[in-house]
């Protein structure tokens, strides 16, 4: 009787293996330091083992002429070396991951730490540095310890005004932000079956911020039929009786609309605790919040209303983007005073498109509010996008209503 | 592998972004990094690396995947660091190119000598020894090679 992580990796909790990787992906931020490295390694051709991916994401356009040349010279390799390749503007590598591409039972490891957020398709998917990143192009293959897993029990429906980020949010300040070093973290229970996939990938994507090694979800009926809505076949996991380092439960019933305040993910308060509070910056995006799903959101909010604050939007694909235009959902945004970003990582790593000015506060839908990191001085608070929106609205952090 | 420094000691949960910005990796100039390590922690920390032994508190090198933390650690003269615990990537990352991360608990002061013996698995400080916790046989390999670049140049 195995966990996931332990069926994919086939041996137990615990055990180094040594593991064939079905995809890996760089972006132009890791990939630069992956090709020199991986020259650096003697490397005259690449693993043809892996599917090969190199995805612009994060700073697209690039913001200076260093940048740019960087990007050129990865561009170049990646066209002439015929990896799959996104230029500026197709969106944020995990997303682009997540479009048809990862597949339930996959081992696929990203030169991103967030690179755990495809796991939702219940795959292996992990984050590793650029030499390991080398190593992969090199040999097709890394090694792993099998991780222990750490069951996330979900029971009951959301209800009022939280969504999956507010239970993302709990679930990390119950675990601290090294909860779940060297861990899986498994979403299961009865839960699950009110958890869109889009959902699923915003829950996952914030376990690496427990520090845990990934984080998943059984592939189901869900799984399935949206994975079939993007032309991809693909057969459900049945969750086998297993053993858990530990068990959280949740009952969705019971989450409220949350913020992580600044700098620390783990210290979290109900949005209410902090109403009224001024800010100055609002954005939505990122591998967090940055699909559909969550642009919907955003405009049912703030449709026929202003933003008293500036709101940058920045959507997580070109087809997340592209969906929101034919719907209507982005003329919605934009008629509220939203400003709209090339698609791809925006201001969350503080390098361009909406950098915070000494003592500015951010309130972000991003995953991290670490020191500094939007810019020197900036503060950065972490909600839901529903909480974001009305907080546009009102100018201040303001709790969302039911819906 | 054996070494020794002066220890930097510094708190818990010390993210990569703190170790070097986000607005400083897009280059090849690794001397980049190390002018602007731990700048938003204490700018004044970077005249302190050459030679130290970095000891911090538990979850060292968490958030984000940038392996120029560990390159600008290593590029900045850190011997080595040591943490209760580390963050898995940054763990990773630190092994493969180089740097010892040894997860050990130790108590000591900015300025002590810290030594540490990896083959013997102790640490030492402030007149106290502490046992490591050992590096799996493959992170072993890849340190004493120098890193995964090495290690791998000598494997093919």
């Amino acid at each position: 009787m195995s966990t996931l992580s332990e069926r994919i990796l086939g041996a137990p909790a615990g055990e180094y293996v040594d593991r064939k990787v079905d995809r890996a992906y760089v972006h132009d931020g890791t990939g630069v330091l992956t090709l020199e490295t991986w020259k650096q390694m003697g490397a005259e051709r690449l693993s043809d083992v892996p599917e090969l991916y190199v995805l612009f994401d994060h700073i697209v356009p690039a913001n200076n002429s260093t940048t740019a040349t960087l990007q050129h010279e990865l561009r170049d390799f990646a066209c002439g070396s015929f990896l799959h390749f996104s230029d500026i503007g197709g969106g944020i590598c995990h997303q682009l991951m997540s479009e048809g591409v990862v597949l339930p039972g996959e081992v696929v490891v990203g030169a991103d730490s967030h690179s755990c957020t495809p796991g939702a398709f219940g795959a292996f998917a992990t984050g590793v540095g650029a030499t390991d990143m080398a190593a992969i192009w090199l040999t097709g293959e890394t090694w792993f310890r099998v991780p222990d897993s750490i069951g996330i029990h979900l029971e009951g429906a959301f209800r009022g005004g939280a969504e999956a980020k507010d239970l993302a949010l709990s679930y990390v300040s119950r675990l601290g932000m090294d909860g779940g070093t060297y861990c899986a973290l498994e979403f299961i229970g009865d839960g699950v079956t009110d958890i869109p996939m889009d959902d699923r990938l915003t829950l996952c994507n914030l376990s690496v911020e427990t520090g845990s090694k990934t984080g998943m979800f059984y592939a189901d009926d869900i799984t399935v039929r949206y994975l079939a809505s993007v032309g991809q076949d693909a057969a459900q996991q049945e969750p086998e009786p297993c053993t858990y380092r530990s068990e959280l439960d949740f009952d969705l019933a019971d989450i409220v609309p949350l913020v992580a305040v600044s700098n620390r993910l783990d210290t979290v308060k109900p949005v209410q605790d902090l109403a009224g509070q001024s800010i100055d910056q609002v954005f939505i995006g990122t591998c967090t919040n940055g699909r559909y799903s969550d642009l919907v959101r955003l405009a049912k909010i703030v449709k026929g209303r202003k933003v008293a604050v500036r709101t940058i939007v920045v959507p997580a694909s070109r087809a997340v983007l592209a969906e929101a235009v034919r719907t209507g959902v982005l003329m919605d945004i934009i008629e509220a005073g939203c400003t709209i970003g090339t698609p791809g990582c925006g201001p969350c790593l503080g390098a361009h498109m909406g950098v915070l000015g000494e003592g500015e506060v951010c309130l972000s839908t991003a995953n991290r509010n670490f020191k500094n990191r939007m810019g020197v001085g900036g503060e950065i608070y972490l909600s839901s996008v529903a909480t974001a929106a009305v907080s546009a609205i009102a100018g201040e952090i303001t709790e969302p209503e039911a819906d | 592998m054996q070494g020794a420094g002066h220890a930097v000691c510094l708190g818990p949960d010390i993210d990569t972004d703190l170790v070097i910005a986000g607005r400083y990796l897009r280059t090849k100039d690794h001397s980049i990094w190390v002018s602007h390590i731990f700048e938003a922690l204490d700018p004044a920390l970077a005249g302190q690396l050459n030679g130290a032994v970095i000891v911090a508190g538990r979850n060292f090198g968490c958030g984000s995947s940038r392996e120029q933390a560990a390159l600008a650690l290593r590029e900045a003269g850190v011997t080595a660091v040591i943490a209760p615990s580390f963050a898995r990537i940054f763990f990773r990352n630190a092994i493969n190119v180089g740097l010892p991360a040894i997860e050990c608990s130790v108590s000591c002061s900015t300025g002590e000598i810290v030594r540490f013996d990896l083959a013997a698995g102790w640490v030492e400080a402030g007149g106290s020894r502490y046992p490591v916790r050992p590096l799996s046989p493959r992170m072993q390999e890849i340190l004493s090679a120098g890193g995964l670049v090495s290690y791998w140049r000598s494997h093919r």
